[in-house]
């Protein structure tokens, strides 16, 4: 027997290459160059890359549509869209992350360790957030663009671990954050495994493991339609955890408050973007032909997910949990993006994806900068006439809100008009209305923040808001003016995703 | 020439200006927001002189595309209907900055914020009236409540920010449901005659009774709250208790008639067969308005409370006109619209006045005011006259209109509407009384009469509440041709005249 090297397009990967091959430079790096110049040398590996890689992307958008890697991996407009969405995030995350200050000098450190103190004190500060964060944007990148479920399953795991670690990383209220990365963890691990069972029952049923084979198996009457019930359902499973879906949303809050809030941006906003990717080439490649199978089931969870971040959101005091539970109703919203399992879903979810993404790192860039002297202030309580004090950061955040709620002239606005539009054109009526009611559930608690901010007098003057450095009031500022500009004229943007969004089978 | 954008735009150039001045310097901001206003308006009069009188399409029109892979477009025009409460926006501006001067120094934020935020919402409100693309004027709808919010929540009083978050959530709630039904008519057109938003295009799609019943309702209920119709008026009457007067005369004046004019526009030109379904029910409903809102209003010891349920009341008719379908009707709640407008102007701002010279609300610290304040009294005096519709002011007009116009097709809904209007005396004359006339109450006597200024932003508005209620052809000349068109493309026509037989 000869074993035969497989053909790699490399002109195709190029773009994860280049991402991945950063990630083990960093990795040296942070191995062999002093503490002094690290984290310049860091940010530039990973900025340099990210850079890189967008203009690969850039480049293959004439010639794409091909699979490569003896069809494992498939790179047609959609993944160069979400490919493209997911490097634009991540050079955003990478400028906050810049902001060191947010981790722990040494993770390994026993919170409030006479080692850690020496470590803060002496400047031995690690800085493998860098490679970490390459690993899981590389993941990301490659789980949209994954063609079989190998593949699938490996980028999942090279974007889930990094992030596991790095949401233990806070270097304030350290234990918080490790609770929340060992939350993370176990609940990312039990969704691994039903990803991975339903995976084995799916390849059971079409007998292989490509997307489109699964899908030529459906379409043409598997013999046992067992197998393809219980593998959908459980694939689903680990996607609706990884994509924050009710019931599987548990995680969410927890991680999203305990992560250092850098790293909850960045999840938040990119690893929504890489899950639906695939979420959506699943369900439409391999899984389309049973569409009358999962309707009936994403129907509810899209319904449930939905309600339940709206409501359990007003019940919520601290801005990141808040936030996350919102990212859970959008998560919803996007959801019937999914289920409408056509060419303007396809769209409308790409374009929600990459508005969404823009607003939820604004959003998050702004709690970075509310502090008192030990920290970030999270308690929504404390934000209490936040205008007064710093108008500019008030009406920003109020921006990403009113965007999150969905109200005109901003991009929430359109990507909410155009994924409605296409659940109600593939006659899902029922998602449509729930979805308008839970936005104006939503609406309360997002006009409640604006209500704190701009209209209550502030009970205590020890949350100060620091002057965020140029990293952060770049990232800040971008993602505020693409809210609006892709509110007022998303026709760039629309146009340019509907060129592009068509998949490969 | 795009007279319309140019006069949208105007106002939100010169909240940029505005933006720029000093802050120190209030006294040029308010100048400088005045001269914008009073442009604004000169430029709605050159569009009104403009109009052809008989022509019954849009005119103005202008039509750039969006956003083209949805088939949207920035289209504005007007007819009559919309030109008319154009006009009443662009007249309402200058009166309530020259009339509220003030007004703006207590609020939460600065006095440039209040005139920024007055100047986005003329923007706003004059895009509303002239957008005939539905999603352009759901636009406008929506983000027309932001400056609103902040203008209640910032420069009112008592609960302001309750009041503010209420009417908000009413809003939006309302706006939510019509969005659902805008995402149905958009998918409509979609599989009909290709994506529009075209409301002439809109309105000449076949839709099924049932389907048309359901998006019918989205647009109702977001109008019924705007208007508001009984029972979704409960934001209002905290509404207008907390807004400063300036800001509330914008909003029962103007804001609160874009749910009647979407109820002409967008209800009964898109939905011709659900309006004839839902109409038993929205007279009822109209009904139960106007008598609720009259007896709450008697009740009232607030005097904003009072012209908030007084307007109810009045929405009331306007309701009752436009979904009795005959031209009269149609024509009377147009320019019910225009005089409700000019009539709670003048009462907000003569009793914005008061309160604010004897540092209350409550109508019962009045007294004999006519004595120590004639002017201010006699502007009050008149501006409640007009709002209980005495012959020779305008408001009576058009609510003899709207009833002769209900009467023809509706005769039992028309008589029980005439309740309204004796109720009407009530409810005027009980507060006239005790705020006005008897003995002046201890702490009044020295209260001052109307300034210069004052008398200046008053003197426009009650001139035109005598002028339209003596000669109201002016107005009715542009409205009835629009009027007429509606009724008969919505597949209505008057009933006839009933020819009195020999018994």
């Amino acid at each position: 027997m000869t074993f035969q090297a497989p053909s790699l397009e490399y002109g195709a990967l190029a773009p994860m290459l280049v991402i991945f091959g950063a990630a083990v430079i960093a990795v040296i790096v942070e191995a062999f160059i002093s503490a002094k110049h690290r984290s310049a040398i860091q940010l530039a590996i990973a900025l340099g890359a990210v850079v890189l890689s967008f203009a690969q992307v850039l480049n293959l958008r004439g010639t794409a549509t091909a699979t490569a890697a003896t069809n494992s991996v498939v790179v047609d407009g959609p993944v160069l869209f979400m490919q493209g969405t997911i490097l634009v995030l991540a050079f955003f995350a990478f400028l906050l992350l810049a902001d060191t200050d947010a981790f722990a000098a040494q993770a390994s450190a026993i919170p409030g360790s006479s080692e850690e103190r020496v470590a803060l004190q002496t400047g031995k500060i690690q800085t493998e957030i860098y490679p970490l964060t390459l690993f899981a944007v590389g993941g990301m990148m490659l789980f949209p663009a994954a063609n079989d479920l190998i593949t699938l399953f490996v980028a999942l795991e090279v974007l889930s671990l990094p992030l596991y670690l790095m949401a233990g990383l806070s270097r304030r209220r350290r234990l918080l954050s490790q609770e929340a990365a060992l939350k993370y963890f176990l609940l990312g691990a039990y969704s691994s495994a039903f990803f991975l069972f339903g995976a084995a029952f799916l390849y059971g049923y079409a007998g292989d493991v490509s997307l489109s084979s699964i899908g030529a198996a459906v379409n043409g009457g598997g013999t046992n339609e067992a197998f393809l019930l219980i593998g959908m359902i459980s694939l689903s499973v680990g996607l609706l955890f990884k994509v924050g879906a009710a019931p599987f949303h548990a995680w969410t809050p927890d991680v999203y408050q305990g992560a250092p809030t850098p790293v909850t941006a960045f999840m938040a906003a990119a690893t929504k973007v890489a899950a639906f990717g695939a979420m959506l080439r699943i369900f439409y490649v391999a899984l389309g032909g049973a569409v009358w199978t999962w309707k009936p089931l994403i129907t509810a969870v899209a319904i449930l997910t939905m309600v339940v971040g709206s409501v359990i959101a007003i019940a919520q005091r601290d801005v990141k949990r808040m936030l996350a539970y919102s990212s859970i109703a959008h998560a919803g919203f996007l959801l019937t993006g999914v289920l409408a399992l056509s060419q303007e879903g396809l769209e409308s979810a790409l374009f929600y994806l990459a508005t969404y993404g823009f607003s939820t790192l604004g959003a998050f860039a702004l709690v970075t900068l509310v502090r008192d002297s030990s920290g970030e202030v999270t308690d929504l309580n404390r934000w209490v006439g936040l205008a007064k004090r710093s108008p500019g950061v008030a009406l920003l955040f109020a921006t990403f809100l009113l965007s999150f709620a969905g109200i005109p002239l901003t991009a929430g606005f359109i990507g909410k008009f155009t994924i409605f539009t296409a659940a109600y054109d593939s006659g899902n009526i029922a998602v449509v209305v729930a979805g308008v009611l839970s936005s104006a559930i939503a609406a309360f608690f997002y006009i409640r923040v604006i209500v704190m901010m701009f209209f209550t007098d502030a009970q205590d003057d020890t949350v100060t808001v620091t002057i965020p450095s140029l990293y952060t009031n770049l990232t800040i500022w971008i993602a505020a003016i693409a809210t609006i500009v892709l509110g007022v004229f998303p026709a760039p943007l629309l146009d340019a995703i509907a060129s592009l969004a068509v998949f490969v089978r | 020439m795009n007279l319309l954008t140019s006069m949208g735009a105007l106002p939100l150039l010169g909240a940029l200006l505005i933006a720029l001045l000093p802050a120190a310097n209030s006294k040029l901001i308010k100048q400088a927001a005045f001269v914008i206003s009073l442009l604004v308006a000169a430029v709605g009069f050159s569009a009104a002189f403009g109009f052809e009188r008989n022509v019954t399409e849009f005119q103005y029109v202008e039509r750039y595309s969006w956003i083209p892979g949805l088939g949207i477009n920035y289209q504005l025009g007007v007819d009559g209907i919309s030109l008319i409460l154009i006009l009443l926006s662009v007249v309402l501006v200058p009166i309530v900055i020259l009339a509220g001067w003030n007004e703006s120094e207590n609020g939460r934020f600065s006095v440039k914020t209040f005139y920024v935020l007055i100047l986005v919402l003329e923007t706003m409100m004059i895009g509303v009236f002239a957008a005939t693309d539905v999603f352009l004027f759901y636009v406008f709808f929506e983000a027309m409540l932001i400056p609103v919010y902040f203008l209640i929540g910032g420069y009112g009083s008592g609960a302001r920010q309750a009041a503010a978050v209420k009417f908000l959530l009413y809003s939006l709630f309302g706006g939510l449901l019509m969005l659902a039904s805008i995402i149905g008519l958009f998918v409509i057109s979609g599989n009909q005659i290709g994506r529009t938003m075209d409301i002439e295009a809109l309105s000449t799609l076949q839709i099924d009774s049932t389907t048309q019943n359901l998006l019918f309702l989205g647009f109702f209920i977001a109008f019924a709250i705007k208007a508001p119709l009984w029972p979704m008026h409960t934001w209002l009457p905290d509404a207008a208790k907390s807004a400063t007067p300036g800001t509330s005369v914008l909003l029962l004046g103007v804001l609160d008639k874009v749910g009647t004019f979407g109820m002409i526009r967008y209800c009964i030109e898109l939905f011709p067969d659900a309006t004839r379904t839902f109409t038993p029910l929205i007279i009822v409903l109209s009904l139960i308005s106007i008598l609720y809102g009259a007896f709450l209003a008697i009740g009232q010891k607030d005097i904003k409370g009072l012209i908030a349920f007084t307007s109810i009341s009045h929405f009331g008719f306007i309701t009752l006109g436009i979904f009795a379908m005959t031209s009269q009707g149609h024509a009377g709640a147009t320019l019910y619209m225009l005089n409700h407008g000019f009539s709670t102007a003048a009462l907000f701002l003569t009793a914005g006045w008061m309160i604010s010279r004897r540092g209350s609300s409550t109508i019962a610290e009045f007294g004999g005011l006519q004595r120590v304040t004639p002017i201010l009294a006699w502007s009050f005096f008149i501006a409640g006259l007009s709002s209980l519709a005495l012959p020779g002011l305008s408001s009576f007009v058009s609510e003899f209109l709207v009833l002769v116009g209900t009467y023809t097709r509706y005769p039992v809904a028309a008589i029980i509407a005439t309740f309204g209007i004796i109720l009407a005396a009530l409810y005027i004359l009980i507060p006239v009384q005790k705020a006005l006339h008897g003995p002046t109450t201890p702490g009044n006597e020295s209260l001052p009469d109307l300034n210069k200024r004052e008398i200046a932003a008053i003197a426009p508005v009650i001139a035109i509440i005598i002028f339209f209620g003596f000669y109201p052809k002016p107005a009715l000349d542009i409205i009835n041709p629009a009027a007429i068109d509606t009724i008969t493309r919505a597949g209505f026509s008057d009933p006839a005249p009933v020819v009195g037989g020999d018994k």
